[in-house]
């Protein structure tokens, strides 16, 4: 099988400081990655680097594209990689209002996607974005309402909705849940693992919470001064622990 | 006269605007930045369409000023004196007898020809604006087509409205390419931008200009199942009876009793002097 993703090599530096070096893996369809460790451990920026959001000095991350197999994402033109973006990739930010249009209405905001990709009929736009309302529990009478108007986690899940209207094909999560009450992080977690899994999403994660990528990442690297240090299935990393920052950062030393 | 260049523009400005101009005659729709000069007038008050015109104008021109629709506003005798003085050029109100016309929020009704010039005054060139504030933002959404943005305009027109109620300056598509502001008209002025004139607009506060050659295909954009409209208020002229063109709304008294005319003033009298009346056409005239 294809990876959907392969990175080789990525490295990004700020001046002389890393901000991440040596990053290698392959996404495969379906599979969730978590990317974790602590602020500074260049997981950020590892993310942003992927995910087009900043050049990488060197490196490849090549996306199977629909239309032409593999393709290197950081070598394609601007516009081709804008394309993507607002096609077969999805980005949830951390902060609800980075990703929303915080004066347009909630079923402006998730049918964005829909009109940037051509769809012209306002009546079907409408019904989608009462439904994904529905999948992510928002009630379908807010949908006139502006973002500014929700809660935190309601303005969460508006954002994931709108990202993942046109279905795209790989998910990049940027601390999907940081900043918010730990009940309300329960809450959108069972809702993100439940999305995952009914529609079979590819997604990268970046946290620092273990609970996380716990519930929703089936492959784990651990990132340390901008280099992975420990990389497996979630499970065994998190339980039998190899290296000693990992270690640290399961037991409950690190974890804040 | 001696005192200025020909109409007030020294000439190197006006070749500097003449270059925009053409830029954006071979670029339909696109907005080409030139340097604004400032004029003896506040912005506002079309200093952008004036530099236009004043690049535009040449001795032999005959110049029409309207403001919605009307030659006889404080803004459009201004900018008339204006050129009178500065390139002692002809004018007049007649549609017809004019080569170039200056205009703020108005097409005129009468159809224009392969022979006249039309210049818009513009406030706010950027569609895009609205919904995104960020220059370099928009720039790169024009420079690579993405316009869903524009739609999510006109979804939430839908949502809060229940029509498309963007009545003014309704964005349009050119040549299937640029997506355009066209300035403050109103939207049943929209299909006659298909039209015989060049059309050449001035955004002088945002230092823009933007151009239609003669021709160019401009269509508004819509909903498949809302599809665009170029309405008017349902009413014949009470003036001169005309069913076909935009209208005025006047209150005549206390008691809120009203009339509709046409908005086009030069229309509106010479239909009358053609002899056609509308409802109140005798005793207002
Ligand atoms: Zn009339």
């Amino acid at each position: 099988m294809t990876p959907l993703l392969q990175v080789k090599n990525i490295k990004k530096l700020y001046g002389a400081r890393i901000g991440c070096t040596d990053v290698t893996f392959d996404l495969y369809p379906g599979e969730v990655m978590g990317i974790v460790g602590e602020s500074g451990s260049g997981k950020s920026t590892l993310l942003n680097s992927l995910a087009g959001h900043l050049a990488p000095d060197c490196g490849e991350v090549i996306f199977d594209t629909r239309a032409n197999g593999p393709v290197d994402t950081v070598t394609m033109s601007e516009p081709e990689r804008r394309m993507l973006a607002r096609t077969d990739w999805a980005f949830v930010h951390q902060h609800a209002r980075d990703g929303l249009r915080m004066s347009v209405s909630a079923g402006g905001n998730i049918g964005e996607r829909l009109m940037a990709v051509g769809d012209r009929h306002y009546g079907s736009i409408r019904e989608r974005a009462a439904d994904w309302l529905g999948r992510v529990e928002i009630s379908e009478n807010r949908i006139d309402d502006r973002p500014s108007a929700f809660s935190g986690g309601m303005q969460q899940r508006l954002q994931i909705a709108r990202n993942l209207v046109t279905g795209p094909r790989l998910v990049f999560m940027d601390e999907p849940t940081g900043g918010l009450d730990v009940s309300v992080q329960a809450r959108l977690l069972d809702l993100l693992r439940g999305l995952v899994r009914e529609m079979g999403l590819s997604a990268i994660i970046v946290t620092h919470d273990l609970a996380v990528v716990r519930l929703l990442a089936d492959r784990l690297m651990v990132m340390k001064d901008g280099r992975v240090v420990e990389t497996g299935l979630t499970d065994q990393v998190l339980d039998d622990p190899q290296h000693s920052y990992t270690q640290l950062l399961v037991s409950s030393v690190l974890q804040v | 006269m001696s005192d200025y260049s020909f109409a007030y523009l020294d000439e190197q400005t006006k070749r500097m605007i003449r270059r925009a101009i053409l830029k954006g005659l071979a670029v339909p729709g696109y907005q080409v930045p030139f340097a604004s000069r400032e004029m003896p007038m506040p912005y506002g008050w079309g200093t952008g369409g004036v530099q236009v015109s004043a690049a535009t104008l040449t001795p032999d021109d005959t110049l029409k000023v309207i403001d919605q629709g009307a030659d006889d506003t404080t803004n459009a005798v201004s900018i008339r004196k204006f050129f009178e003085k500065t390139a002692g050029v002809d004018t007049t109100e007649k549609t017809a007898e004019a080569s170039v016309i200056q205009t703020r929020h108005r097409i005129p009704e009468a159809e224009l020809t392969e022979d006249q010039i039309l210049v818009y005054q513009v406030p706010i060139p950027e569609p895009l604006r609205f919904l995104e504030p960020r220059e370099s933002e928009t720039r790169k959404m024009h420079a690579l087509e993405e316009y869903g943005l524009m739609h999510v305009k006109l979804y939430e027109d839908i949502s809060q409205h229940g029509a498309i109620a963007t009545a003014y300056a309704y964005p349009v598509k050119v040549e299937g390419r640029y997506v355009m502001d066209p300035s403050p008209i109103p939207k049943f002025d929209n299909p006659k931008m298909e039209m015989a004139a060049i059309q050449l607009f001035g955004a002088g506060r945002e230092q823009r200009i933007y151009a239609l050659p003669p021709y160019t295909q401009v269509v508004s954009l819509d909903f498949e199942d809302y599809p665009f409209e170029a309405s008017k208020a349902d009413h014949p002229c009470d003036l001169c009876g005309a069913e076909d063109s935009y209208l005025d709304e006047v209150i005549l008294d206390d008691a809120g009793s009203r009339m509709f005319v046409c908005s086009d003033t030069d229309y509106c009298r010479s239909r009358r002097e053609a002899g056609h009346s509308g409802r109140l056409g005798e005793e207002a005239v």
